[in-house]
């Protein structure tokens, strides 16, 4: 129990992940807190990839997490601005009154 | 002991801001909460070892992406009020998708192992001993320096398209227009100076300048207030 495993960050990692996707359903009206949901998850993945980092002594997989990271930043960046450009054209963010395209 | 202490203190408090991320009422607090998990986050990397990722985390994420949420959430003028409407409507599926996904990951993780010839399949050994950020820095730069420039050029197509985005053109604005003044007909034109002699001499010719344009005459009838 009090000695630290893989297990323990894989346990933790998966609640991040599920907390993650239980807040892209709960927030069905801001869209924001969505992409928060999204970093949150992208954070449980490098979690996951750090601990099998550090269990099997291989640095390949914090090299990978750096590159989540990347990706990570970019996604937030453009989303936001995609939200920004939504808000400035409708006044709204919820995710219900995007159907501009009626799909 | 100490380690393990910290791991639940830091796993706990995680968790309990990725909780407050999800279920925060106001989008404000939501954001702080994450910064929050990512501080926390960064001290479990600390913890695996992972030194320079948890820098990075610290910097990149608290430093560069809470911040730009923190700044979006503000600027945006959002009713608060009226964005909590669906939540009860979507908490049942929400949480029986997220039972289910719980589930799964429960069962991947009770029947997996590792390979038997998984330390020989190693990409990049650490080294006992050797230094986390050096060692990251000598792979990176060498092995993944393609997969590092490309992310690179990610980020560069991530600023140029959230600028072209969110860039606005007021008709107000004065901007230069470098097409339109190279393509001025008529009022610029070259002429070849004969060395030596001054501009007065050969006379400055400037474009005709418009008059401008006549005051309007405001009639004034009977002398009353308008």
């Amino acid at each position: 129990m009090l000695a630290i495993g893989l297990s323990h960050y894989l346990t933790v990692g998966a609640i991040l992940f599920v907390l993650g996707i239980l807040g892209i359903f709960l927030n069905r009206k801001n869209i924001i807190v969505i992409l928060m949901s999204v970093e949150l998850i992208l954070l449980s993945v490098n979690l996951n990839l750090v601990a099998f980092s550090a269990q099997l002594g291989d640095l390949t997989g914090q090299i990978f997490a750096m590159f989540i990271l990347t990706v990570a930043a970019a996604e937030a960046a453009i989303g936001l601005a995609i939200v920004v450009i939504h808000f400035r054209n409708r006044g709204t963010i919820e995710v219900d009154d995007v159907s501009t395209l009626r799909g | 002991m100490i380690a393990a202490i910290a791991f639940y203190l830091f796993a706990a408090v995680l968790i309990a801001s990725a909780v407050m991320v999800v279920t925060s009422r106001n989008p404000v607090h939501s954001v702080l909460f994450l910064i929050l998990a990512f501080f926390n986050a960064a001290a479990l990397f600390l913890l695996a070892g992972a030194e320079f990722l948890a820098m990075i985390l610290v910097i990149v994420y608290v430093g560069a992406v809470a911040v730009l949420f923190l700044f979006v959430v503000m600027m945006l003028d959002v009713d608060f009020s009226a964005i909590r409407e669906g939540f009860q409507r979507y908490a049942p599926i929400g949480g029986a998708i997220g039972l289910v996904l719980f589930a799964e990951l429960i069962f991947v993780f009770g029947s997996w192992s590792f390979a038997s010839d998984a330390a020989g399949l190693r990409l990049n050994p650490m080294e006992p001993g050797a230094d986390n950020t050096r060692e990251i820095g000598r792979i990176l730069y060498t092995d993944y320096v393609w997969l590092f420039q490309l992310s690179g050029l990610i980020l560069l197509v991530a600023m140029i398209g959230a600028i072209v985005l969110t860039l606005r053109n007021k008709p107000v604005a004065k901007r230069q227009d470098i097409g339109r003044q190279v393509s001025r007909m008529g009022s610029v034109n070259l002429r070849q100076v004969r060395s030596g002699a001054g501009l007065a001499e050969l006379g400055i010719e400037r474009p005709p300048v418009e008059a401008p344009p006549e005051p309007k005459r405001v009639e004034h009838h009977g002398g009353g207030h308008h």
